[in-house]
């Protein structure tokens, strides 16, 4: 069985486990103002980066925890502590091992707890100020997660002899276990290093103390953990690192084999012990053991032998033969770890190489961040890897700005103003993540970045791109829908013949559906970036003087992969049959038909046109005038209102004409009959002529689980469901508006084309309307399931009421020649004079016909695709050759 | 009843995705608005944790579909509600409102159902994050500090203590340290409250082909940062499908002190956006880590449906859990 195992477990970015068998841990102590001049110096002076990279020379170094004090009296400790912290998490390379926040004052080390997300080291808490105050920090370091240090510290001081140390710890370890509830193995004792060979004999024995009490400390405890501050111990021989090393060395040889765990130390300067030279290593033994030392004799010896010896400067070792390689390799280099430190030496150096700076930028720049893209595409780097190369680039590029100012002075010609780039996240999404880094990643690289935020309608984003004067625009997304929103925008550009291109990004984009879906509906370029890394390279193609090639590369690269996604994925569709099992079901028993009050065919000639007014939908009257947005708020439109008020009225004034003047005829028939469904998609109507079977669709798209494939016979009952002796109904309709053309001619005549465009799209409207206002007074009185509905015009519109009226040839029965027993049914040539030509359509051109659902639930849908098994059924059940219904069913043949 | 007893006994299984089945429902801006918003400034359409005060029946229905596809453990439908995910919709002050109306959703749900199921409030993770910096000029910047979201995760977990859950759940952890300020807040809550502890379900999510959290933690970094909630189970979801998480949760049983949960997203979404890992796909993955005994919780995340869910129930109905680990407190020699 599992176990786990009662161990330290620490973490930055990656995990640290203290095992029995971990060899001592370093604790990297150089980030600590109080004990390094240059830290504090590089804090002081704001020095970030520099003072970051002090933090990583120790872990480069082999430091495996880094110690961070900001304790300074001239200092915001804990302003400094979140700032250095904050920073520090973006550099992974050093945020992958754990921090030691350290402070004598608990709000700045509770301001470090709230930087960092792996499990810390608080350094330290203690019962200084006794046991109520340590409790309650204890608490609340218990509360971040985070390991603790405990100092062997009480209310009388810092313990100095081995008995007080142990003492103190065995004390805070009760109360931490039995009151707190912290675990052992999250306790670190801290028993104090003190300063040895001060010449006060009472020193003599500190590092003898801490020894032994490590022992006990150990065995009373074994889980908890011992560390020190390693280089208080050699305090007295500052300026003299060649010894003080060595006093480290032998003080930590011997600490560790009495059970210390871990150290502050300075990681690039501990020596091997075996390697120390004898004569100084037995010194420091003697010293640190306090052996042979009666009257401080030890301690003279090892103070002569510091004088003699000079401080001898080591060179730090570290790996810099990357060095040596041609400029564009290290450019390289530094671009994918990240390492600033030579990026101005080598970007000068390549800008001396290449012709002109830009040309450093666009060559060995660009391909050290498509190496980073490639690494991140593959998983061998991470998020904050990426950010970090990001700021590298950035820092190149400012080295090269001023040449490139230069550069642009002396050449008049040369663009004179930076290249904008639009962002925004689609309307209706709100991840913005992934938007923000392409952001500050084309902003690092000179593009100046106008970012509109979340859920940006697409009219405000491409006003704003078109008021901007955009160079190029993107949209980004993460959920599903922002795929047809996307859609939408590429769409709306065409619309408004735009010329930038479009860079299509987030998480669930993808190549494929940027050239299926996106594309398509954009002429001027449409680009999708796989990630932040590529928004550079894709940017600088689309506004380099290649622009042209490189849009009709993509071109010809998305229209092969188009062509491959319609060929290969074609849509998965589940047979025929099973179709037709996953019917919608309706609670049939608990359903009563209502009978139509019209028995068979009502004829209705020339309808009041002002009854028919009032139920214009005007909407698609103003995008009929290509003027998108929504009636009434278009009225009122920034860009449109004017306009769109200005015909709004001229419209109105027409209708009242219309309406006055009866320039328009309005007929109409409508029929209801007795109707069964055969539990498939045959639809039987009981006429004084007989029975006429209408003939349905049914979808085929393979859907999620549970959905049901749609057909509209599904709407009538089945015959083996109906209630003995009933049954249920369905009707027809066909509407027209007649007369319309004889206007639009005499406005032709008078080269009236305003109002002849008018007259033609309200025709258009009126007939649109004389259905609506026709179906409700069938759902009210013809057929009267619904008496006592109640709904407003834009209620009206938008479908709110019960019963649907599909017509053929429309997305819910697509096949038009069922138009021909529609025609029959109600004599619809004869009673209306509407004419259907050979190929299905009708004239006047202002007419509709369409069936008449009543069931409750009923409702539109989209046929989609069919299958040959249905299409094989389908000429069956229509008498039709094979060939003919391969015809009138083309578009929705798979 | 004690969910502890029960996870002894049988693996429990988590409900599926809440956003793919209101995306059923078709729902229009005027249907997210309901009566009591309809003149909000902001768009609300895709506000999908209003629907608990707007379209409370459609919530409870489809909490009732998971109930009868065999959950065990419902999550309630606030994934933002927090003041802070809320002020994209200028809605920060409905944040305690929106919890407490989730819980009861969730809980008429398993009222009239009938069934013995849990209620588990979910805690999102934000779209602000503590690890991260907007701001690349300015890697030290960032957009919101630990003390404001322990504030929101505070508020959003005492909606859902008042509005009756069982158990509380950080899910979705894409940065280490906003859960941690989630475990802060609920700290915070229990001791200030006095009230019984509920058990804390932790759930993270590992994003990228590195195999690591957004915040660039490796899957053992993310469990020593945040175990120290004492979790009643940890585990992953979302994200990668079933298929990739696979080694994730593997080595997440091995380490584990606590109970391992599990709910995959239903695949990847293809390159149209759709999610087409079929029921029995998604079940069967889970069922090989069930037989490998690596799991206590399992069920589904994005795409999934109650049809998914039936599949998973179906299939570890029969299976052994994953027992506990030996906690040793004591080195062993």
């Amino acid at each position: 069985m599992n176990t786990i195992k009662p161990y330290l477990r620490l973490s930055g970015l990656e995990p640290l486990t203290l095992r029995p068998e971990t060899n001592f841990v370093n604790i990297g102590e150089r980030t600590n103002i109080t004990g390094s001049k240059k830290f504090e110096r590089l804090i002081k002076e704001k020095k970030y980066e520099e003072a970051l990279s002090v933090a990583r020379q120790q872990v480069e170094n082999g430091a495996q925890i880094i110690d961070v004090n900001m304790d300074d009296a001239l200092l915001d400790g804990v302003k400094e502590m979140t700032t250095f912290l904050n920073l520090l998490q973006s550099e992974p390379d050093i945020a992958k091992v754990p921090i030691m926040i350290d402070s004598s004052k608990f709000e700045i080390i509770e301001a470090g707890l709230k930087c960092v997300q792996g499990k810390c080291i608080v350094n330290s808490i203690s019962m200084k100020e006794g046991e109520q105050k340590f409790i309650e920090q204890a608490i609340i370091c218990q509360s971040y997660g985070a390991a603790v240090i405990v100092m062997a510290f009480d209310e009388q001081g810092q313990a100095d002899t081995k008995e007080r140390k142990v003492a103190i710890c065995k004390r805070a370890y009760d109360i931490l276990t039995q009151q707190v509830g912290f675990d052992p193995q999250d306790i670190i004792f801290d028993p104090n290093i003190f300063a040895i060979a001060t010449g006060l004999e009472e020193h003599n024995n500190y590092a003898v103390d801490f020894i032994e009490a490590t022992i006990e400390i150990k065995q009373l405890m074994p889980l908890t953990k011992v560390s020190g501050g390693v280089s208080n111990l050699s305090f007295s021989f500052r300026g003299n690192d060649h010894v003080r090393e060595a006093m480290h060395s032998v003080f930590l040889y011997y600490a560790i084999k009495a059970g210390m765990d871990m150290g502050i130390v300075n990681a690039g300067q501990l020596v091997v012990y075996d390697e120390i030279e004898p004569e100084l290593r037995n010194l420091c033994e003697d010293v640190i053991l306090n052996r042979n030392n009666d009257n401080n004799e030890a301690t003279e010896k090892l103070i002569a032998f510091a004088e003699k010896v000079k401080a001898k400067g080591k060179v730090i070792v570290k790996d810099e033969t990357w060095r040596n390689a041609p400029v564009e390799e290290r450019l390289k280099h530094s671009l994918v770890n990240g390492i600033t430190d030579y990026i101005d030496t080598d970007t000068e150096e390549a800008r001396l190489k290449y012709p002109k700076p830009l040309d450093v930028i666009e060559g060995p720049l660009m391909d050290g961040m498509n190496v980073v893209g490639d690494l991140f595409g593959s998983g061998k780097m991470f998020l904050p890897q990426v950010v970090k190369s990001a700021r590298v680039m950035k820092k190149s590029v400012a080295w090269l700005t001023p040449f490139i100012e230069e550069e642009k002075k002396n050449n008049p010609v040369a663009k004179g103003k930076v290249p904008k780039v639009l962002l925004a996240t689609v309307k209706g999404d709100v991840h913005d993540i992934g938007k923000n880094i392409v952001g500050v990643v084309l902003g690092c690289n000179g593009y100046d970045i106008v970012d509109l935020g979340v859920m940006v309608p697409a009219d405000k984003l491409l006003d704003a791109a078109e008021k901007e004067n955009a160079d190029i625009v993107g949209v980004s997304g993460l959920i599903t829908p922002s795929l047809d929103e996307m859609a939408h925008v590429a769409h709306e550009m065409k619309r408004r013949n735009m010329k930038q291109p479009l860079l299509i990004g987030g998480a669930t984009t993808s190549k494929i559906h940027t050239a299926v879906k996106i594309a398509p509906q954009y002429d001027n370029g449409v680009l999708h970036v796989l990630d932040a890394s590529r928004s550079v390279t894709a940017v600088t193609n689309l506004l380099s003087k290649d622009k042209e090639d490189f849009l009709q590369k993509t071109k010809v690269e998305y229209d092969k992969v188009r062509q491959q996604f319609l060929n290969k994925n074609k849509k998965e569709l589940i047979t025929y049959k099973d179709a037709i099992a996953a019917k919608e079901h309706f609670d049939w028993k608990n359903y009563t038909p209502t009978k139509p009050k019209v028995d068979g065919v009502k004829v209705i000639k020339s309808f009041d046109l002002s009854d028919i007014a009032k139920y214009i939908d005007w909407s698609p009257f103003f995008i009929a005038w290509e003027m998108p947005g929504r009636y009434p708020q278009i009225l009122s439109d920034k860009v449109y209102g004017k306009e769109a008020t200005k015909l709004f009225n001229d419209a109105q004034k027409m209708v009242q004409q219309i309406v006055a003047e009866k320039w328009f005829d309005a007929d109409a028939v409508i029929g209801f009959w007795p109707a069964l469904s055969n539990g498939a998609d045959t639809i039987t109507l009981e006429t004084d002529k007989g029975e006429v079977n209408l003939e349905s669709l049914r979808q085929q798209l393979k859907k999620a689980p549970g959905q049901a494939s749609y057909s509209l016979a599904d709407f009538v009952c089945p015959k083996d469901e109906i209630h003995n002796g009933t049954t249920d109904y369905m009707g027809a309709f066909a509407v027209a508006i007649h007369n319309a053309h004889k206007h639009i001619e005499k406005f032709a005549a008078q080269n009236d084309d305003y109002n002849k465009i008018l007259v033609q799209v309200l025709g258009d409207r009126f007939v649109e309307a004389f259905a609506e206002c026709l179906h409700e007074k069938v759902r009210k009185e013809y057929w009267g399931y619904a008496k006592d509905e109640i709904l407003d015009n834009q209620q009206l519109i938008g479908e709110e009421y019960k019963g649907i009226r599909p017509a053929p040839g429309y997305p819910a029965c697509p096949e038009h020649t069922e138009k021909t027993k529609l025609f029959a049914l109600m004599n619809v040539t004869e009673n209306t004079g509407i004419i259907l030509t050979e190929n299905f359509a009708m004239s006047p051109p202002a007419a509709i016909c369409g069936w008449y659902f009543g069931h409750p639930q009923s409702h539109y849908f989209g046929l989609g695709k069919i299958d040959r098994d249905q299409l094989e059924d389908y000429a069956k059940r229509k008498g039709m050759s094979i060939e003919e219904a391969e015809r009138w069913l083309s578009p929705v043949l798979q | 009843m004690d969910i502890r007893k029960e996870l002894e006994k049988r693996i429990l299984v988590i409900d599926g995705a809440m956003g793919t089945m209101i995306q059923r429902y078709k729902l229009k801006e005027e249907d997210y608005r309901g009566e009591r918003f309809k003149n909000w400034p902001s768009d609300l359409k895709g506000n999908n944790d209003l629907l608990c005060i707007t379209q409370p029946n459609i919530i409870t229905e489809i909490h009732k579909q998971y109930l009868d596809a065999g959950a065990d453990i419902l999550e309630t439908n606030t994934f933002s509600s927090t003041s802070i995910a809320m002020a994209d919709y200028k809605m920060q002050e409905l944040a305690y409102e929106l919890n407490v109306a989730a819980a009861q959703c969730a809980r008429k749900a398993i009222e009239a159902s009938g069934k013995q199921a849990w209620v588990a409030g979910s805690i999102g993770p934000l779209n602000k994050t503590l690890s991260l910096s907007p701001d690349v000029n300015n890697p030290g910047f960032r957009s919101v500090t630990f003390d404001e979201v322990a504030t929101a995760y505070y508020e959003q977990v005492k909606g859902l203590v008042d509005g009756g859950v069982d158990l509380l759940l950080i899910e979705t952890i894409f940065d280490t340290l906003n859960a941690k300020a989630a475990i802060f807040a609920i700290k915070k809550y229990f001791r200030d409250t006095k009230k019984e502890i509920l058990p804390l379900m932790i759930s993270g999510t590992i994003t990228d082909a590195s195999g690591r959290t957004l915040s660039g933690q490796t899957l053992e970094a993310f469990y020593d940062s945040v175990i120290h909630a004492h979790p009643l189970s940890i585990g992953l979801n979302c994200a990668l499908g079933a298929k990739e998480m696979r080694p994730h949760i593997e080595e997440l049983s091995k380490i584990s002190a606590c109970y391992i949960s599990a709910y995959p997203n239903a695949g990847l979404p293809n390159a149209m956006g759709e999610y087409d890992e079929q029921p029995e796909d998604t079940a069967h993955f889970i069922e090989d880590w069930a037989k490998e005994g690596w799991v206590n919780i399992v069920g589904g995340c994005c795409g999934t449906t109650p049809d998914h869910i039936k599949h998973i129930a179906d299939e570890v109905k029969n299976l052994q859990p994953r027992a506990l680990p030996i906690i040793e407190t004591e080195f062993s020699h």
